[in-house]
């Protein structure tokens, strides 16, 4: 399976029956620096465009969307202690969450890498 | 953009790959490829030059002839002593309304034959009507129009622009100098608004992208944005007008008494005599019922302008709003200031602040967050 996108700059990676979520290198750098992060309890039910995630840039307070529905099943502690993992390894390191989606299909919903680029471009 | 002023460093700006906004009506560079938090951190520990030609260059000249005419016009607005300004000085003040507030910050400097102020650049319109409305009587009031004014800040300041102009190195905090600089004639002062060490360049527009160049072309030096201009006086406990002080607020709310000298005070020579003198001075001698704070957030969480401030975990009354708020890079923390209630201004006292529905801890501190590092 391959990476998939949303409109609103995350990625999302199948893993096993798992989904890993983060955010574009692209919106990593709209939003500078990145000071603080929020993350949801592992166990939230979570559904599609819900705000999930507070992330805090020098410049502003952002919120990132739930990218479809389902539960949060881990969460990125990494990421508190250290929010410039975020500018430094966004498509990697820097996952903020794995979810269980309600249904693998929406996956096929969502933007592939060239359409993602098509869109950033 | 297309309706916007462009100072006469905006092109310099593009080339160097800044991210421009809109500022009180001018484009101006928020950020530059280096980003808000190096160039923040380059300003504290090296030089960071600042292009804030937008800001406005005024000049009072007594129609007497004598500048001491000028200074006691001046004083009917500006609860500080002008007249007590020595030559080649500087000093902060504020125009004042009647109810006490304040109309825009501002500083004044005495130049030997006349005064010159920089004010706000959101400000300067009604700042200048405000003057000519009052003065115009005693002093002829002439815009700069054709000035720009480059700052530059930091520990290495002083190195850098020594290269150019000697002179700059003899100077004392809020000393002003009128010097030649790559053929230009410049009038320098010792000050900022960063908390660091450095100096305010007013410089002929048409001259300024050549000093800029020189200066950027030092390797100490790297150009800073409106963002880190931001961080760095928020650090520095440093009043935003619009945010920490406005028409609403007075000087003594602000914790800006220091500015207001003994001889403008009750049982001063010149005491009051400037507008809104009866609610200032009643309320530097019995204190104001509310005070500009530090505010340090216990979590790692930035509280910006707007958040507003309780006293407990689950009272309904607000006690108070943060005026400005964010990360403090040299901090490493969030940092921010606002108004609460004297009951709760005392330096350590925990309130609580509510971000996202959320009620968070914040502590009161003294400002600044960052100590200053003025050359006395």
């Amino acid at each position: 399976m391959t990476v998939k996108f949303t409109e609103e700059h995350e990625w999302l990676k199948p893993e096993g029956e798992l989904v890993v979520v983060g955010i574009t290198e692209h919106a990593a750098e709209a939003l500078g620096e990145i000071v603080f992060v929020e993350l949801p309890d592992a166990g939230t039910a979570v559904s599609k465009n819900e705000e999930i995630v507070v992330i805090e840039s020098v410049k502003a307070a952002s919120d990132i969307l739930a990218p479809l529905d389902g539960e949060i099943v881990e969460v990125n502690g990494a990421l508190i202690e250290n929010p410039s993992l975020i500018n430094e390894d966004a498509m990697e390191a820097a996952w903020f969450f794995k979810m269980k989606l309600n249904n693998a299909s929406d996956m096929d919903t969502l933007l592939d890498e060239s359409a993602y680029k098509a869109l950033i471009a | 953009m297309a309706d916007l002023k462009q100072t006469s460093l905006y092109q310099m700006h593009v080339d160097l790959g800044a991210k421009m906004v809109p500022f009180a009506g001018y484009a101006m560079p928020v950020q530059y490829p280096l980003g808000v938090m190096k160039e923040h951190l380059h300003c504290r520990a090296q030089a960071g030059l600042f292009d804030v030609s937008h800001m406005g260059q005024v000049v009072l000249r007594a129609k007497s002839g004598v500048l001491e005419d000028a200074a006691l016009a001046l004083e009917k607005l500006l609860p500080i002593s002008v007249a007590g300004l020595k030559e080649d000085r500087q000093r902060y003040g504020f125009f004042t309304n009647d109810n006490g507030g304040i109309e825009d910050d501002l500083m004044v400097a005495n130049r030997g034959d006349h005064l010159f102020l920089v004010v706000n650049a959101a400000c300067k319109d009604a700042d200048i009507a405000h003057l000519r409305a009052h003065l115009s009587d005693v002093c002829d009031i002439e815009v700069l129009q054709d000035r720009a004014l480059l700052a530059i800040q930091g520990p290495a300041s002083q190195a850098a622009l020594e290269r150019l102009a000697p002179a700059v190195a003899d100077m004392r905090f809020m000393d002003v100098i009128t010097v030649d600089i790559l053929g230009a004639e410049c009038f320098v002062s010792r000050s900022g608004y960063t908390g660091e060490d450095g100096y305010e360049i007013s410089i002929p527009s048409h001259n300024a992208p050549d000093l800029a160049q020189a200066l950027l072309a030092m390797d100490c030096v790297e150009p800073i944005g409106l963002g880190a201009r931001d961080s760095l006086r928020l650090e520095a406990g440093l009043c935003l007008y619009g945010n920490d002080i406005d028409a609403t607020t007075t000087p003594i709310e602000a914790g800006l008494s220091w500015g207001i000298q003994k001889i403008r005070r009750l049982g001063g020579l010149r005491a009051g005599g400037f507008i809104g003198a009866d609610v200032i001075l009643k309320q530097l001698d019995l204190g104001a019922s509310r005070k500009r704070v530090g505010l340090s957030p216990e979590g790692r969480a930035p509280m910006r302008a707007g958040t507003p401030l309780f006293a407990d975990m689950d009272s309904d009354q607000q006690i108070g709003t943060i005026t400005s708020g964010g990360f403090g890079p040299s901090v490493q923390a969030p940092v921010s200031m606002g108004y609460v209630p004297a009951e709760h201004s005392e330096i350590g006292t925990q309130i609580f602040a509510e971000l996202r529905g959320k009620r968070l801890p914040v502590k009161v501190v003294g400002l600044p967050f960052m100590p200053a590092n003025f050359k006395r």
